[in-house]
C-alpha cells in the first residue's frame, strides 16, 4: 500500500505549482488553471486524510465532492468574467487590467 | 369643564389642516375654516367664563382655581416634573375671553385686509398657531408649560412679522423680534430653573415649606423671570423689537403686538403675583420704576413719530408700562390696602386689548385706503371713511381716558393705585396720561383733519373699507364703549375676594383735566390746515425733536454695543481662534493623513498578483513565527 506521505508530497507539489503559476502567469486563463490546481491539491488532501486517518467515516470524501462542485461553479463565473473583460479591452493579459486603479 | 381642552385643540387642528393643505385649499376656504374655528373657540371661551363665574365663590369668598386637565408630561428625578394642563382661575378665564375675542375679530378683518395676498392660507395657518399658543400660555398650569407656549407665541410672532418675506425690512424686523425676545427669555429660563431647583416644583403656588427653603433665592428667580416678561412686553431697554415688528400685516400687529402677546409679560407678573408680594416686594417696585420709565419714554417718542403704526406701537409700549406700574406699586395682596394695582392692571389689560386692537384695525383700514403708513399721505380722511373715523375717535377717547369710555375706568384705577403708593409716582403717571391724550389726538387730527394730501387723494380717492373690515371695528368700538361698566373687581382682584370698584373722583377729576388739556393742546396744534405752532416748536427744540424722532438713539446704542464692542472685540478673536487653532489642528490631522496616503499610494498597484505576493509573504512569515514560537 502506498504510504500517506506520497500522496501528501504530490498534493504539496500541486499546491505550490499552482501558487507559482498564479503569481507568475500574466494570462487570466492560466491564472485560473493555477487556482484550479490549488483547489485540486486541497481535494486530494481531504480524501487522503479521510482514507488514512479516519477510515470509518465519509466527511472528507463528501467535502471534496462538495469542493469540486463549488469549484466548477466558480470556474464558470470566472470564465464569464474573463469573457466580459475580453469583450471590453480585447485582451486578457493581467497587466492591462489596472485601468480601475485610482 | 373638560371641554376646555377643545379651546386649545381646535386652533391647533386648524393650524395643522390649513398648514398642510396649504395652497391646495382655496384662499376663501382656508380663511373660512380658520375663522369658523376661532369663532367656535370664542364661543367656548365665553361659555367657560360664564360657567366658571356662575359657579360662584367657595366658602372663603374666592373663585376656586380649577384644573380640568393636568397630566404629567416630563417626570424628572425626585419630585420635580413638568405637567401640561389647563388651569382656570379669574385671570386666565379673563384672558381667554380677551384673546379669543380679539383673535376672532382679527380673523374676520383679515378677510378684507389680506384679500388677494399671496400666502393667504399660510397667513391663516399662522394665525391659528398663534391663537393656540397664546391660549395655551394663559391656561398654563405651571411655569414651564407657560414657558413652552411663551416660546411658541414668540415663533408665531416671528413667522407673522416676516410674513412678507420678500421685503428685506420685514425679514430683518422678524429676526430682530425673535432675537431680542429670545435673549430676554434666557433670563426667564434661568429664572425658571432657579425656581424649580430651590422649590422642587414648577407649580405657580408651591407649598409653604418649599417656599421657606427657597426664600433667599426667590427674589433672584422672580427678577430673572421678569426679564423674560420685560422682553415680551417691550419694557425699556428691551422694547426695540416692537416698533420694527410693525412691518408685519396690520391685523397681526393688532392681535399680537397690541392686544395679546405683548401683555404676556404683564400676565406673567400677575400670575406670579402672590410670590412677588410675599417674597420679593422690592423686585415688584423695581418693576414699577421700569414700567414708569418705559411709559414716559415711549410716550415722548410717540409724540413725534410720523408713521401711524409706529405711533401706535409706542403707545402700546407706554400702556404696557402703565400695567406694569400698576402691578409694581402693590404693597399688599389686600385690594383695600395697597393691592388695588393688581386689579387695575388686569382691568387695563382687558380694556387696552379692546381699544388698541380697534386702533390698529382702524389704522389698517386707513393704510388700506391710502397705501401708505405715513401721516403725510393722510389728512382730511374723515370725509372718505366715516365708519373708521368714528370708531377711531372712540378708541382715541378711550385711550386718552375720557369718561364714560373704558379707558377712563381702568386708567383711573391705575392712577389711584399709584397715588396710594407714592404721590410722585401718581403725578408722574398722571402726566404720562396727559401725554397719551396729546399724542393720540395728534395722530387722530393728522389722519382725519389737518392738511389733506389732495394731490394723492385725487390721484387715488380713499374709500371706506369693505364690510368684513368695518364690522370688527364697530364691534370693538361697542366693547370699548361698554367695557368700563363691567364690575371688574367682582371677578378679578389681588386676593380673590370681591372688590367693589369705586371711582376716586379726586384722582379722576385730575386725570380727566389732564386728558382734556392734552386733547386741547393737540387740537390747538394740529386741528387746522397750517400747523404753525407745531412746526415752530419742532424748529425751536430741533435737537430734542430729532432725538425723539430717532427714539433717543436706543437702536444706535444697541448697534454700537453689538457691532463695535461684542462683535469686534469678542466675537472676531473667538472666531479667529476657532478658525485657526481648533480647525487648524483638525486640518493638520487631515493633511497628515492625506500626505502619508499619497506617499504610500504606489503599493496600491491594482495588480492582483502583486497583492498575492504580499499576502503569501505575510502568511509565510506568520507560519515561520508560529513554528518558531510553538
Amino acid at each position: 500500500m502506498i504510504p500517506m506521505e506520497y500522496y501528501l508530497v504530490v498534493s504539496t507539489i500541486m499546491m505550490f505549482v499552482g501558487v507559482y503559476g498564479f503569481l507568475t502567469r500574466r494570462n487570466l486563463l492560466a491564472m485560473l488553471i493555477s487556482v484550479e490546481l490549488i483547489l485540486n491539491s486541497v481535494d486530494i488532501n481531504f480524501v487522503v486524510f479521510n482514507r488514512f486517518l479516519f477510515p470509518g467515516q465519509l466527511e472528507g470524501f463528501f467535502f471534496s465532492l462538495f469542493a469540486i462542485g463549488i469549484s466548477a461553479a466558480e470556474t464558470a463565473v470566472a470564465i464569464a468574467i474573463i469573457i466580459n473583460i475580453y469583450r471590453n479591452i480585447r485582451n486578457i493579459q493581467v497587466k492591462n487590467l489596472d485601468k480601475m486603479k485610482w | 369643564m373638560e371641554y376646555t381642552i377643545l379651546i386649545l385643540l381646535l386652533p391647533f387642528l386648524s393650524f395643522i389642516l390649513i398648514g398642510l393643505l396649504g395652497t391646495r385649499l382655496r384662499p376663501v376656504v382656508a380663511g373660512a375654516a380658520g375663522t369658523a374655528v376661532t369663532g367656535l373657540v370664542a364661543v367656548l371661551s365665553y361659555w367657560t367664563a360664564f360657567s366658571y363665574f356662575a359657579a360662584g365663590r367657595d366658602a372663603s369668598g374666592v373663585f376656586p382655581t380649577q384644573m380640568p386637565w393636568n397630566f404629567e408630561w416630563l417626570p424628572f428625578g425626585g419630585s420635580l416634573q413638568i405637567d401640561m394642563g389647563i388651569l382656570l382661575d379669574p385671570i386666565s378665564v379673563m384672558m381667554l375671553v380677551v384673546i379669543s375675542t380679539v383673535s376672532f375679530m382679527v380673523h374676520i378683518y383679515s378677510f378684507g385686509y389680506m384679500k388677494g395676498e399671496r400666502g393667504f392660507q399660510r397667513y391663516y395657518a399662522f394665525l391659528s398657531l398663534f391663537t393656540m399658543s397664546m391660549l395655551g400660555l394663559v391656561v398654563a398650569t405651571n411655569i414651564f408649560q407657560m414657558y413652552v407656549f411663551w416660546e411658541l407665541v414668540g415663533v408665531s410672532s416671528y413667522l407673522l412679522i416676516g410674513f412678507y418675506y420678500t421685503k428685506p425690512e420685514a425679514v430683518s424686523a422678524s429676526k430682530k423680534a425673535f432675537i431680542v425676545t429670545r435673549f430676554a427669555d434666557l433670563g426667564f429660563l434661568v429664572g425658571i430653573l432657579v425656581y424649580g431647583f430651590y422649590t422642587g416644583t414648577f407649580s405657580f403656588s408651591p407649598d409653604a415649606p418649599a417656599l421657606g427653603a427657597a426664600k433667599t433665592v426667590l427674589p433672584l428667580a422672580l427678577g430673572l423671570m421678569f426679564i423674560g416678561g420685560a422682553g415680551k412686553s417691550a419694557m425699556f431697554p428691551l422694547h426695540i423689537w416692537l416698533p420694527d415688528a410693525m412691518e408685519g400685516p396690520t391685523p397681526v400687529s393688532a392681535l399680537i403686538h397690541a392686544a395679546t402677546m405683548v401683555v404676556a409679560g404683564v400676565y406673567l407678573v400677575a400670575r406670579m403675583f402672590p410670590l412677588f408680594i410675599g417674597y420679593a416686594p422690592d423686585v415688584l417696585h423695581v418693576i414699577a420704576y421700569v414700567g414708569a420709565f418705559t411709559a414716559l419714554y415711549a410716550a415722548t417718542v410717540a409724540c413725534v413719530q410720523t408713521d401711524i403704526k409706529r405711533v401706535l406701537a409706542f403707545s402700546t409700549i407706554s400702556q404696557i408700562g402703565f400695567m406694569m406700574v400698576a402691578l409694581g406699586v402693590c404693597t399688599s395682596s389686600d385690594p383695600h390696602a395697597g393691592g388695588l394695582g393688581y386689579m387695575a392692571s388686569m382691568f387695563h389689560l382687558f380694556t387696552h386689548a379692546m381699544f388698541k386692537a380697534l386702533l390698529f384695525l382702524g389704522a389698517g383700514c386707513i393704510i388700506h385706503a391710502v397705501h401708505s403708513n405715513e401721516m403725510s399721505a393722510m389728512g382730511g380722511l374723515r370725509k372718505y371713511m366715516p365708519v373708521t373715523h368714528i370708531t377711531f375717535l372712540v378708541a382715541c377717547l378711550a385711550i386718552a381716558g375720557i369718561w364714560p369710555l373704558s379707558g377712563f375706568f381702568s386708567k383711573d384705577e391705575i392712577l389711584a393705585a399709584c397715588f396710594g403708593f407714592s404721590p410722585v409716582m401718581g403725578w408722574v403717571m398722571t402726566a404720562i396720561a396727559g401725554l397719551t391724550a396729546f399724542y393720540m389726538f395728534r395722530l387722530y387730527y393728522n389722519i382725519f383733519w389737518g392738511k389733506e394730501n389732495r394731490e394723492l387723494h385725487t390721484a387715488h380717492t380713499p374709500h371706506e373699507a369693505p364690510k368684513t373690515m368695518t364690522v370688527p371695528l364697530i364691534f370693538l368700538a361697542a366693547v370699548t364703549l361698554a367695557a368700563g361698566w363691567i364690575p371688574f373687581g367682582e371677578f378679578v382682584s389681588s386676593n380673590g375676594q370681591a372688590y367693589h370698584i369705586h371711582i376716586d373722583w379726586s384722582v379722576a377729576a385730575v386725570s380727566l383735566c389732564v386728558a382734556v388739556a392734552g386733547i386741547a393742546l393737540a387740537t390747538w396744534m394740529y386741528f387746522r390746515e397750517d400747523r404753525k405752532v407745531a412746526d415752530s416748536l419742532a424748529e425751536k427744540f430741533s435737537g430734542l425733536h430729532k432725538a425723539a424722532y430717532h427714539r433717543f438713539y436706543i437702536d444706535e446704542i444697541y448697534q454700537f454695543i453689538t457691532h463695535r464692542i461684542i462683535f469686534a472685540c469678542i466675537s472676531t478673536p473667538v472666531a479667529w481662534f476657532d478658525r485657526h487653532i481648533v480647525d487648524g489642528f483638525m486640518n493638520m490631522l487631515a493633511k497628515g493623513t492625506e500626505c502619508s496616503s499619497w506617499a504610500i499610494r504606489y503599493i496600491q498597484s491594482g495588480n492582483i498578483q502583486k497583492y498575492c505576493i504580499w499576502f503569501l509573504g505575510g502568511v509565510l512569515c506568520l507560519a515561520v513565527i508560529l513554528l518558531l514560537v510553538f
